[in-house]
Parts: structure tokens; sequence; C-alpha cells
């Protein structure tokens, strides 16, 4: 599977469940937008390894609405203690979503430490989290999205880029749209 | 004797977290904070989220203001030096405001060598970074400019520092 389809995949369950998206930095958020490009995504166009972490602080934020946060192998490995923060606060409406491929994509493809060996779905649940999923295909992917809104996905993908236009929208715009959405009242969706 | 004088200077703090109207506090811990953290820990108007890096809590508060929340981060100076990169990649470029409370160790009355890089670097990378810092002597200054630097946080949307030395934490 390319990163890409599981991308369109967890854009598919948030706008179907009218979840908060919080893209991660590089050309997965380039993915994103070319998939999917709504008021709910959060477009994190910089600060490498901090898209689980401002999901987790949305979702504490808004405890009634369902948030999700896509991030990558190279970027977990860039801030792993937030996998220990987000078991210790657990919040039930949090889903992250860890697409590893390997590779550090956006930067030419450089092995990260996954594809020699480190086993993300275990550090997810050594850290502590109690649900953590594992699948290396597109049906997997499908089915555990349909199962749950809360939790840890590691899914395995080729690396490998989609050729995919840059974000026209300014930081500005993306925030401004962005927060809109995730203050509207989740009883008027 | 006014209330600030029977006040310890965690109390102060606290109050000035309280009156800026703080609802969502990240920490990472200090000798200096460790009366100020179970205040905040403790209160139920308040999120706590005991964070393993400072930069981490950099981010968790962008997503707590952009889920309505006023955010702010209790840390020594040193986590400064954890933080820049997002400070500048994502409060500054998205203008996401922050308040870092921060235990200024490193100055006058450090006893930790390795404190001292840190402690003279701290003024002059948040001069760099264009990020306004509040220097409080008195409990009182503490209290108030808490509040201050929270609105100018808002209003400027960018973070914004408490500096607090070792000799505030010592005073009576």
């Amino acid at each position: 599977m390319k990163r890409m389809d599981a991308i369109s995949e967890i854009a598919e369950k948030a706008a179907d469940s009218n979840a908060l998206l919080v893209g991660n930095i590089g050309i997965p958020c380039k993915e994103l937008h070319q998939t999917c490009d709504i008021p709910n995504n959060f477009y994190m166009l910089g600060s490498m390894g901090l898209a689980s972490s401002i999901g987790l602080g949305l979702a504490l934020s808004l405890p009634e609405k369902k948030v999700i946060a896509i991030d990558g192998d190279g970027s977990v490995l860039m801030n792993m203690g937030s996998l220990a923060t987000i078991a210790w606060q657990a919040p039930d409406n949090y889903l992250l979503v860890i697409i590893d491929n390997g590779a550090y994509g956006s930067t030419g493809n450089q092995p990260t430490a996954t594809s020699q060996g480190t086993d993300l779905a275990r550090v997810a649940e050594g850290a502590g989290n109690l649900k953590v999923y594992d699948t290396d295909s597109k049906k997997g992917l499908k089915k555990i999205l349909q199962e749950t809104d809360n939790g840890i996905i590691i899914v395995r993908t080729l690396p490998g880029n989609a050729e995919v236009p840059n974000i026209k929208m300014s930081p500005e715009e993306i925030i401004k749209r962005f927060m809109a959405e995730a203050s509207r009242p989740s009883s008027s969706v | 004797m006014s209330a600030q004088s029977v006040m310890t200077p965690s109390e102060a703090v606290y109050q000035g977290i309280k009156d800026a109207c703080i609802d969502f506090i990240v920490s990472v811990p200090c000798a200096n904070l460790k009366e100020l953290i179970p205040m905040v820990d403790s209160d139920p108007d308040i999120i706590h989220v005991p964070v393993t890096r400072e930069e981490e809590g950099v981010g968790i508060c962008a997503g707590a203001y952009m889920g309505g929340k006023r955010p702010a981060m209790l840390m020594q100076n040193s986590g400064l030096g954890n933080s820049i990169n997002a400070l500048a990649s994502l409060d500054i470029l998205y203008g996401i405001p922050l308040l870092m409370i921060m235990s200024h160790r490193g100055v006058e009355g450090e006893p930790i060598v390795a404190q001292l890089p840190m402690g003279q670097l701290t003024a002059p990378l948040l001069e760099t970074l264009d990020i306004p810092y509040f220097l409080p002597e008195s409990k009182q200054d503490a209290t108030d400019m808490i509040v201050t630097a929270m609105d100018d946080a808002f209003n400027r949307k960018s973070p914004v520092a408490v500096l607090l030395p070792i000799p505030f934490w010592r005073q009576a």
C-alpha cells in the first residue's frame, strides 16, 4: 500500500465522523490536501514531530469532538516521549495514526530506524498505550478505522511520495479556517 | 499586611495564573516549581499535562489554543533550548499565543555549573526570537505580570515569557 492510500482512508474516516484532523509535515500534508481539503484539516507545515502533540492538546481541550492526527515514523522517532504522554492522558476521543514507511520520505527517502527493526507498535505499547493496532493493508486499515475512534494505529506502507502540488493556503488562512471549524458546537453537525 | 506579603512565591505565581484565567498547563519540573506544580495539578479548573520535553509541550499547548483554551507552560529556562524550532515554526508561523512561566536558573545564587550557559543565553535567545519577556522582582509583580504577559500573548498572537530567577523563589 502507498502512503497516499492510507491518507485517503484516514481522511475519509475524519470527514465521515466529523473529526478534526492534524496532517503531518511535508509531503504527507500535501497528499492530505490533495485527497480531501476540508476545514477540519490542520496542515502542520513546520515543527517536525509535533503532530501527535497538537492532536493531544486538541483532544484534551475538546472532549466532545473527535480528533485524529496523522504522524510518520521519522516524526515519531523525533518526539517519542509523546507516546508516553498520550498513554498517561489517554483521551477517549483521540486517534493517532502513524504511517510507517521506514523512510524520511520528504527529504529523499533516507532510511529510518523502523526499516532496521524498530517496532513502533511495541514502542507504543511499552509507553503504556492500551489500544495499539498494527496493519499493512488497506483493508486492514479500513477495518480498524471502522472499529475505533481512539488508540494508536501503526500502518506500514511503501516508501515514496505522490506527485502532489504545494498547499497554497497561508499559515494564517490554515489556522483561521481550522479554528472556525474547531469552535463549532458539535451538536450543530 | 497585604495578602501578597503572606503568600509564598509559588502562591503568588499561582494567583497570577488564576487571575490570567489560564485553564491549560503543560509542565516540565524544576526544583523551583516543586510547590507550584501540585497546586496546578489539583486545580479542577486547569487541565494539567506533565510532558516529557518542552518542545512537546509547545505542540500540546498549540492544540489546546486551537481548541479554545488559554495555555501556559511551566518550565525551566534550559527547556527554552529544547523548544526553539517549535516556538518559531509552529507558534510564530501560525500566530499562536503561549505563556512560558520560566524558572530562570544559571543566574545569581546558582549552585550548579551546568546551568550557567543557558542561564546567560535565555534573555538573548528570547530577544532573537522576538519573544517579549517580563522580569518580576516582587511577588506582587509576578502576580500582576503573569496577567499582563498572558494578555500580551493573545494580543500579539505569539509566545511571551515570564522569567523567575533564583532570588525570586528564595524571598520570604
